[in-house]
C-alpha cells in the first residue's frame, strides 16, 4: 500500500488539518520517506528518522541553496525562516549550526545549563505555578494558555537566563511578538515583518546591555556564566553569538513549553481516567509526561538540508533538499509502538522524539519536564471538575510548534 | 534497589543526571558513572531517570521485600 | 515447549537474560540456574573502572532481574560434566540435574599467567569476578609504590586508567607496537599512546615479560623483560584476555574448546560432527556461533550486548524452535571507557584492511572512524561521539562502500589508510 500522494506534507501544514494531522501522518508512513510533489522530502517512520537524525550529510544548516527554485519551497512558509532570516545577517543560534560549530556552542550553553541550576527551578517553578491559580482563585471559566501555559515558561527562562525582574514583563511583550513570526502568514504581511524586525533590533539591544552588565557584575545566572566563562577550546563565546543564544533560549524555552503543558491538559481531559490516576498518584507525572512527548509532541517535525545524497532503504534522498523530519509521525509508527494512536503512560521502552535526538537533542528537556510536572500535576489536583468548552480547540498557525490556542476549562472553582 | 544501564545505548543526552544527581554523574564527555545499588529512599528519582532516558538505557528492580523489611 | 525443566549452566549476564527471557516467553515449568561462584548474577563492566576507584563497592553491582526471576539456584557449585545420552548435568558436589532442555552460559575467565608458581605470588591479580575486583581494589587500597600491568587491551586499559585515578603510579607493558593495538589497530591504539601517556602511564609497547620474581615472603618485587631489564612492582595485573569455561564439557561430545563452544545461528550447541542438539544451547562469552554479517564466521564474543541479546535468543529457539528464532545476526557492539575516553564499537574490525577518520578530529579528542574490507563497510567506532554512531548500523549491516557516508557537516574528505590490524590469519 503506498501512498503517492504527493501533497501529504502540504495538506498537514494547512490549518484545516491543525486539529488532527494524525491520519496525514499515517497515510505518509506508508513510504517512510517520500518526495513531495514541491520537491520537499519527508521522513515519517520511525527508523528513517532515527538514522537520519544522527546522519553527518543532514545539516542543520537548512538555507536552501540559491539554485533551488524559490517558489517550489515551501519551508520558505514555515516558522524557522522568518526568525532566521533576520538572524542569519548576524549569528545564527546553535540549533541552525553543525559540527564543529555546534558542538562548541551547545557545549558552553550546556556548561552553564548545571543540575544545580536547573534543578534549582523546581521549587520556583511550582511556587510560580502556585501563584497562576491564586490569581485567577473563583474563577469559573479558566484560559489554560493565557492563565498558565503561556506565562509561565517566559518567566522561568528568564529567570535561568538572569533577566532583572522589572524587565520580565518587556519580555513577555518580545517573545509574543516574536511568536507571530511563527505564523506563515508574517511571510507576507510587511506590516508584521517590519514589527518583528524591530522587536528583534530591540532585543538585541536589551541583551547587548544586559550582557555588558553581568560582565560588568556577574551573577549566578545563565548569561552571566556565559559572559564571562572561557571554554578551553572555544575561549569566550562572542557577543553576537550570545545575544543569538540568549534569543533562541528565550523563544525556544517558551514557545516549545506552552504546548507540552497544553496539550498535556487537552490530552488527559480527553482521556479522564488517566486524569484521575494523575491526580491520585502524582508520582505518576514522568510517565504520563514522556507519552505525552510521544502522543501529543510540542514541536512536530524540524526541517534539515541534505549535504550528500542520502540512500535510506531503496529509496535515495538528493543532495540539497529540505528535509523534514516528521517527528510526530515517528512517534506514532506502528512498527516502533505497539498500538500507537493509544495513549497509554504505562507503555515501557518509549524512545520517542518529543525531545528530538542526537546532537540537537533539545537542551532544555529537564527544564521542560519540570514545568509540564509542576503544572499538570498541579492542574489536575486544583482545578474543580474541568470540563473543556471547545474541543478540539482552537489552534496556533504552526504546524510544527502544533498548540491550541487557547484551551478554555468550566470549572467549579479552584482549589 | 538495583540498577543496571546498558552503555551500548547510551549517547550521553544526561537526563538521568538532572533526574537524579546523587546516582548518576558524567565524567568527562560522556562517560557515565552511577551507582548500581541506590538506596530505596530514592526510588522517586530512580524512576524519574529511567522514564526520562531518551534510549530507555536505565533498568531497575526495587527490592519490594527489602523495602518491606526496612 | 513450555513446560519440563531448564537447567541454565552458567549465574550471569547471559544466563540471567536467558532465564528471564524463558519466563517473558511464557515457560512455566521448572527453572534451574547453576553458578559457580557464590553471588547472585552481577554486572561485570563497573570492576574494572568505578570498582577499582573506590566510588562503586564490588559487591554493589548485583543485576536487576534477579530478585523477580522465579527460579532456583545453585550458586557456588561449578558444572563439572555434562551426560549427553542421559539429558543431564553434572554439577562439583556430585549433585545430577536432569534437564529437558540445557542453557550453556559459562561464560569466560582470566587467562592467567602461564607459570603458575609466579601466578601464585601474592601482588599478583587478574580481574574477572566480582572477588578479583574486591581483592585488587583492597591491593590498591594498600598504596603500592608501582602497579604493572600486563596486557594493554581493554582490560588492561581501564584498570590503567582507575589507578592513575588513584594517582598510583602505573606501567603498562604489552608485545604489540600500540594499545588496544589488536582490537582496534595501532592506528587508534596510537592515539590511546598518547592519551594514556598524557595520563602518567609509563607505557611500555613492543615489550614482553618473561618472568615475575617475588620475595622470601612470596611477594612479587619485579618483572623480568624477555629483551633485558627489569621492571620493580609490588602489584601486578595479569590482563591477557579470556579463555572461555569449557573444560567441563570435555568428553561430552560437543565441539569446544578454549575459545568456546560451537553452535548454529539457533544457539544449539553442536556435537564434533557439526550436529545440532536439540536440548542444548549457548549463549554469551562462551558461544561461538557463526555471525551472517561476516560470512558465517565463527565468533564468540565477549560483549555485555551480546549476552543479553544472545540469551534471550537462545531462550526464543529453546520455547519455539530453531526456525521460529532464525539465525542469530545481532549487531555487535561494545564500549569501554578510560582515560577520560568513551569508546564505542559497532560490528566487528577483525580483518579490516582500511580504516578511514570521517567525522571530528583526533586532535580534539572526539572523532568517528570506519574500517572497511575489500571495500565493504565492516565496522565503526566513536571515541566520545556516541551520539555520531547510530548512523552507521544500516551501512554495517548492509555491508554499504567503503567509506560510507561521506560529504557531512565536518567530515573532511576521507582518505583511507590500514588500520594497523593484525591479518586474520596471524589472528
Amino acid at each position: 500500500m503506498t501512498d503517492t500522494d504527493g501533497t501529504l506534507f502540504a495538506q498537514v501544514r494547512d490549518p484545516e488539518n491543525r486539529a488532527d494531522p494524525y491520519p496525514l501522518y499515517t497515510r505518509l508512513r506508508a513510504q517512510p520517506v517520500a518526495r513531495q510533489d514541491d520537491g520537499t522530502w519527508v521522513a515519517s517512520g520511525y527508523a528513517a528518522i532515527r538514522a537520519l537524525l544522527h546522519d553527518p550529510r543532514v545539516s542543520s544548516e537548512d538555507l536552501p541553496p540559491a539554485e533551488h527554485p524559490a517558489t517550489g519551497n515551501p519551508i520558505k512558509d514555515f516558522f524557522v525562516n522568518p526568525i532566521k532570516d533576520w538572524i542569519t545577517d548576524r549569528h545564527r543560534p546553535f540549533i541552525f549550526r553543525d559540527p564543529p560549530d555546534h558542538g562548541l556552542l551547545r557545549r558552553q550553553v550546556m556548561g552553564q545549563f548545571t543540575v544545580a541550576r536547573v534543578r534549582g527551578m523546581k521549587r520556583r517553578t511550582e511556587a510560580l505555578v502556585d501563584e497562576c491559580l491564586r490569581a485567577r482563585a473563583g474563577a469559573t471559566r479558566f484560559d489554560l494558555v493565557d492563565d498558565l501555559a503561556y506565562p509561565l515558561p517566559v518567566t522561568v527562562i528568564c529567570e535561568m537566563l538572569g533577566v532583572p525582574r522589572e524587565d520580565e514583563a518587556r519580555f513577555h511583550a518580545w517573545a509574543t511578538q516574536l511568536a507571530t513570526a511563527l505564523e506563515p502568514e508574517s511571510r507576507n504581511d510587511e506590516d508584521l515583518r517590519a514589527r518583528n524586525t524591530e522587536t528583534f533590533d530591540a532585543i538585541a539591544a536589551y541583551m547587548r546591555d544586559l550582557i555588558r552588565e553581568k560582565r560588568r557584575a556577574p551573577a549566578d545566572d545563565m548569561l552571566s556564566g556565559l559572559a564571562t566563562t572561557k571554554d578551553a577550546q572555544a575561549g569566550r563565546m562572542s557577543d553576537p553569538d550570545l545575544v543569538a543564544t540568549a534569543i533562541l533560549l528565550l523563544i525556544a524555552g517558551h514557545e516549545t513549553t506552552v504546548n507540552l503543558i497544553t496539550n498535556g491538559m487537552l490530552t488527559l481531559l480527553r482521556h479522564p481516567d488517566e486524569l484521575a490516576r494523575l491526580r491520585a498518584d502524582p508520582e505518576r507525572a514522568p510517565r504520563v509526561i514522556e507519552e505525552l512527548l510521544r502522543y501529543e509532541p510540542p514541536v512536530h517535525f524540524r526541517t534539515r538540508l541534505t549535504r550528500a545524497p542520502i540512500p535510506v532503504g531503496d529509496v535515495t534522498i538528493p543532495e540539497g533538499v529540505p528535509l523534514v523530519l516528521l517527528f510526530a509521525a515517528g512517534n506514532r509508527d506502528p512498527a516502533r509502538f505497539p498500538d500507537p494512536d493509544r495513549f497509554d503512560p504505562d507503555r515501557e521502552d518509549n524512545q520517542h522524539f518529543g525531545f528530538g535526538g542526537a546532537l540537537h537533542y533539545c537542551v532544555g528537556a529537564p527544564l521542560a519536564r519540570i514545568e509540564a510536572e509542576a503544572a499538570l500535576t498541579a492542574l489536575v489536583a486544583r482545578l474543580r471538575e474541568p470540563r473543556l468548552v471547545e474541543d478540539p480547540p482552537p489552534y496556533r498557525a504552526g504546524a510544527s510548534l502544533r498548540g491550541p490556542e487557547r484551551l478554555l476549562l468550566d470549572i467549579r472553582g479552584i482549589a | 534497589m538495583r540498577v543496571v544501564v546498558d552503555l551500548n545505548r547510551c549517547q550521553a543526552y544526561a537526563q538521568c543526571c538532572y533526574a537524579a544527581p546523587e546516582r548518576f554523574v558524567l565524567q568527562g564527555d560522556e562517560i557515565l558513572a552511577y551507582d548500581p545499588a541506590p538506596p530505596a529512599a530514592e526510588r522517586a528519582a530512580i524512576d524519574r531517570a529511567v522514564q526520562a532516558c531518551p534510549v530507555r538505557a536505565i533498568r531497575v528492580e526495587h527490592d519490594e521485600t527489602a523495602e518491606r523489611a526496612a | 515447549m513450555r513446560d519440563g525443566t531448564i537447567v541454565v549452566a552458567g549465574a550471569s549476564l547471559a544466563g540471567l537474560r536467558g532465564a528471564e527471557a524463558l519466563r517473558r516467553g511464557g515457560f512455566s515449568g521448572r527453572l534451574i540456574l547453576v553458578g559457580d561462584e557464590p553471588h547472585l548474577p552481577y554486572d561485570r563492566p563497573p570492576l574494572s573502572k568505578h570498582v577499582l576507584t573506590g566510588e562503586v563497592a564490588a559487591g554493589a553491582t548485583t543485576l536487576p532481574g534477579v530478585g523477580a526471576l522465579d527460579a532456583e539456584w545453585r550458586l557456588g557449585t561449578p558444572a563439572a560434566g555434562l551426560d549427553r545420552a542421559g539429558r543431564s548435568l553434572l554439577l562439583a558436589d556430585g549433585t545430577r540435574l536432569p534437564f529437558d532442555r540445557l542453557l550453556i552460559a559459562t561464560g569466560a575467565r582470566a587467562r592467567p599467567w602461564p607459570q603458575a608458581d609466579e601466578a601464585r605470588l601474592a601482588g599478583v591479580h587478574t580481574l574477572r569476578g566480582r572477588d578479583d575486583a574486591a581483592a585488587l581494589a583492597a591491593g590498591l587500597a594498600a598504596r603500592p609504590g608501582r602497579v604493572l600491568i600486563l596486557g594493554a587491551g581493554f582490560i588492561g586499559g581501564e584498570v590503567a586508567s582507575s589507578i592513575r585515578a588513584l594517582g598510583l603510579p602505573v606501567t603498562v607493558v604489552d608485545p604489540e607496537p600500540a594499545p588496544l593495538a589488536r582490537a582496534l589497530g595501532s592506528v587508534l591504539g596510537g592515539f590511546m599512546a598518547g592519551r594514556m601517556e598524557a595520563s602518567g602511564v609509563d607505557l611500555r609497547p613492543g615489550t614482553r615479560v618473561a618472568r615475575l620474581e617475588g620475595d622470601e615472603a612470596g611477594r612479587v618485587r619485579r618483572a623480568h623483560l624477555a629483551e633485558g631489564g627489569t621492571i620493580e612492582a609490588d602489584l601486578v595485573v595479569v590482563a591477557l584476555g579470556a579463555v572461555r569455561n569449557t573444560g567441563w564439557l570435555a568428553g561430552s561430545g560437543l565441539s569446544a574448546d578454549e575459545g568456546g563452544l560451537s553452535c548454529d545461528g539457533a544457539c544449539r550447541a553442536l556435537d564434533e560432527a557439526g550436529r545440532p542438539d536439540d536440548a542444548i544451547f549457548a549463549a554469551g562469552d562462551v558461544a561461538r556461533f557463526p555471525h551472517p554479517l561476516y560470512g558465517g564466521r565463527p565468533v564468540a564474543l565477549e560483549h555485555w550486548g551480546n549476552a543479553v541479546a544472545q540469551g534471550a535468543h537462545a531462550a526464543r529457539a529453546m520455547l519455539d524452535g530453531p526456525d521460529a528464532a532464525g539465525a542469530y545476526a545481532e549487531l555487535p557492539a561494545f564500549w569501554s571507557s578510560q582515560f577520560g575516553l568513551n569508546i564505542k564499537s559497532l560490528g566487528l574490525l577483525e580483518g579490516a584492511d582500511a580504516m578511514a577518520i570521517v567525522q571530528g578530529d583526533p586532535g580534539t579528542g572526539r572523532f568517528l572512524a570506519v574500517y572497511g574490507h575489500e571495500g565493504r563497510t565492516i565496522a565503526a567506532v566513536s571515541i566520545n561521539a556516541g551520539r555520531w554512531l547510530p548512523a552507521y548500523e544500516a551501512p554495517i549491516r548492509e555491508g554499504a562502500p567503503f567509506p560510507p557516508i561521506t560529504g557531512g557537516a565536518d567530515q573532511p574528505a576521507p582518505a583511507p589508510f590500514p588500520p594497523g590490524l593484525p591479518s586474520m590469519q596471524a589472528a
